[in-house]
């Protein structure tokens, strides 16, 4: 019988550091057994449990895209007892990966569309999937104008900068990046990311807009979207809630009858309010 | 076609039945009855029903999942090797329907549209249960109120009827017949069996007289139960204890844990765990979606009576065992409660 639970082994492949504070890094890992890659095929928006044996298992947006072929890319906070174990982990060292887990952004839905993508700190991660696959020659002419807002605190503290740098020089997205304020050496934009996205945002006709960041980020954001007359279904956004099995059984996610690792993470703004707030 | 074992046959039935199955059943344990490997002498068949639910026969408490190594200089280090699943066949007998019904509930969660549970479907797969109907129910028993009863069948190999002398047993399903058919000391019955044994389950149901409706809760939405004002009074007392979920049939919240049993050796397990403690939901943050016990209590009758249905087709997620209600230190009953929701 098929085991859900069981991970993939990998090998950690490259650890890149992400932030000044040191606290995101970026791990590049290759299945440790090749046809293993074929079994974990995902789309944007999914997740998968590190598996560190000995330690646990963490949940953790996939930042790479299906595009990219060879490996998958993780970017992880430190904040507890896996995140820092795996902090000190080495190139070369052997763990698993277990996924592909939960729904994805709606890809096939927003085809035809106009894409507003607001991200701020580190939620940014399953974005860069999304954007890296519409991008890439054989999807970019499905969808319309793509406008991705992204902040964060202080420039050391922007993820993927050579990614957003690429996006910046070509003309089949808007990349706007943004920090919360004047700091030397930056030339780019300052300002918080709902400010600005009061400023650049699309007209809502035919757009449907991703919002990923902290808490406070989109607390404040909701509102400039529903002013600039985004309706409740065009606002797609991904929780985050403790988990353990990632496969609808443990109990341990839900909100309300929706199991965050299972019914989500990806859910709209219309059925996040028929739901509790428990996340 | 149902089959008659006479009491002092019991003996001749079981240890048949030994030859290919270990079998289990309601066994008495330091004053409290329990579901254990018995033979016919040990047997408790004149119990109400188990202290705690035999839910761990399916779903241990604390159940290893993978083994590993961390040793560098052995094969597959880091890598989680598979354990042995499946237990040798065995056979239930004398489970209570409302434990039966509460597996059979839980078939549905270890089980979804995507994902199937290889540990709880092997011990599944791998079991025969005879149930043995409530022929007098306790008097905190409200099974037929949320959809079962004490004679229901779902989740049941074969359920036998105690006519007094023996029991009328009726096989419901394949493996419940293939059971039998292997077993010895069965006749077929004679006279009126069939009508004294559904008059005995009709006195049965009647004799239950805790009524809980449940019929608005399904008509009302999420939000309107979940603002309702009754859950700031009903958590005041709860001591978020957890028996509650520790006795429950159908509560199935597991952490996962790795334990490095040696110096380099360990195992991955899986735990009962309890959504009335405060640590089931916190983030790495701090943050925490359920921070107190209104919240937390609210969740776990909220999951029972108004998730599990929309999401399985309608069926309760409590089967009416009565044991919360027994058990609660503080004498909080989830029949007052559901009473809440539904006014
Ligand atoms: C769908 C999803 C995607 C996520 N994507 C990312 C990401 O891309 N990058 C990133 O850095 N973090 C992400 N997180 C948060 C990340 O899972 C937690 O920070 C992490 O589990 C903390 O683990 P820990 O062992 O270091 O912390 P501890 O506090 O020691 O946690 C102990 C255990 O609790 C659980 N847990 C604690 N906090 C969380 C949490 N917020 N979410 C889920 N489980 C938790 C885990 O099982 C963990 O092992 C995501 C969470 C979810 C649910
Ligand atoms: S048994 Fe009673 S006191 Fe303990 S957690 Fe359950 S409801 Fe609360
Ligand atoms: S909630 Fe209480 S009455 Fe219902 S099945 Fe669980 S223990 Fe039995
Ligand atoms: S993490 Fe187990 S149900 Fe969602």
């Amino acid at each position: 019988m098929h085991n859900p639970y069981k991970p993939y082994p990998v090998r950690v492949d490259k650890i890149l550091v992400e932030t000044e504070d040191k606290n995101l890094r970026t791990f590049k890992f290759v299945f440790l057994n090749p046809e293993d890659e074929q079994a974990f095929a995902y789309t944007p928006g999914q997740f998968a449990e590190l598996s560190v044996p000995g330690v646990g298992e963490i949940p953790i947006g996939i930042a790479s895209s299906p595009t990219e072929k060879g490996f998958v890319l993780f970017t992880v906070n430190k904040v507890g007892a896996v995140t820092t174990f795996m902090h000190n982990m080495k190139e070369g060292d052997i763990m698993g990966i277990r996924g592909p887990l939960g729904n994805s952004y709606p890809m096939k839905d927003l085809e035809g569309k106009n894409l507003v993508i607001i991200a701020g700190g580190f939620a940014v991660t399953t974005l860069r999937s999304t954007i890296t696959w519409m991008l890439d020659p054989a999807h970019r002419d499905k969808y319309g104008r793509i406008t991705f807002i992204y902040g964060a605190r202080t420039p050391g503290m922007l993820l993927y900068r050579e990614e957003w740098s690429a996006w910046q020089k070509r003309d089949d997205i808007d990349a706007i990046i943004t920090v919360d304020r004047e700091f030397p050496g930056w030339d780019g934009r300052v300002g918080f990311v709902p400010t600005v996205t009061e400023q650049v945002a699309p007209s809502p006709d035919n757009t449907a807009a991703l919002v990923c960041g902290p808490p406070i980020m989109i607390k404040f954001t909701q509102p400039v979207l529903e002013k600039l007359g985004f309706s409740e279904d065009q606002i797609i956004m991904s929780l985050e809630n403790r988990m353990k099995c990632g496969i609808g059984i443990c109990g341990r996610c839900n909100v309300g009858p929706e199991y965050v690792c299972k019914d989500g993470p990806v859910f709209t703004l219309a059925q996040l309010n028929r739901m509790p707030k428990e996340y | 076609m149902a089959k008659y074992l006479k009491k002092s046959d019991l003996a001749g039935f079981i240890g048949s039945l030994a030859g290919q199955y270990q079998v289990l059943g309601p066994v008495e344990k330091d004053g409290r009855v329990v579901f254990a490997p018995a033979g016919a002498a040990d047997l408790k068949l004149d119990f109400q029903n188990s202290h705690t639910s035999p839910k761990d026969l399916f779903f241990p408490q604390s159940e290893r999942m993978f083994q590993f190594t961390l040793d560098p200089n052995k094969e597959g280090a880091f890598v989680l090797q598979d354990v042995d699943l499946a237990p040798a066949p065995r056979l239930v007998f004398g489970m209570r329907p409302c434990d039966a019904a509460a597996f059979f509930v839980l078939d549905r969660v270890f089980k979804n549209d995507q994902f199937t549970d290889p540990y709880w479907q092997v011990k599944r797969d791998a079991t025969v249960i005879i149930g043995l109907g409530c022929n007098q129910p306790c008097p905190t028993c409200f099974c037929p109120s949320v959809g079962y009863g004490p004679f229901h069948e779902d989740g049941l190999d074969a359920i036998a009827t105690d006519l007094g002398d023996g029991f009328l047993i009726k096989p419901l399903t394949e493996k419940g017949q293939k059971a039998l058919a292997g077993a010895k000391g069965l006749t077929d019955p004679e006279g009126k069996m069939d009508e004294k044994a559904a008059a005995i389950a009709a006195a049965a149901q009647e004799s239950i007289k805790s009524e809980v409706p449940t019929r608005n809760i399904y008509t009302r939405t999420v939000m309107e139960l979940f603002n309702a004002p009754h859950w700031d009074r009903v958590f005041e007392s709860c001591l978020n204890c957890g028996t509650c979920t520790y006795v429950c049939p159908t509560c199935h919240c597991f952490d996962i844990q790795d334990e490095v049993t040696s110096a380099k050796d360990g195992d991955r397990v899986r735990n009962w765990d309890t959504c009335m403690s405060w640590l089931f939901t916190i983030h790495g943050t701090g943050h925490n979606p359920r921070p107190g016990k209104k919240e937390r209590v609210r969740q776990r009758f909220m999951h029972k009576f108004k998730y599990i249905p929309m999401k399985r087709g309608g069926l309760i997620g409590c089967v009416g065992c009565g044991r919360c209600v027994n058990l609660c230190p503080v004498n909080i009953d989830v029949r007052d409660v559901v009473r809440d929701m539904n006014a």
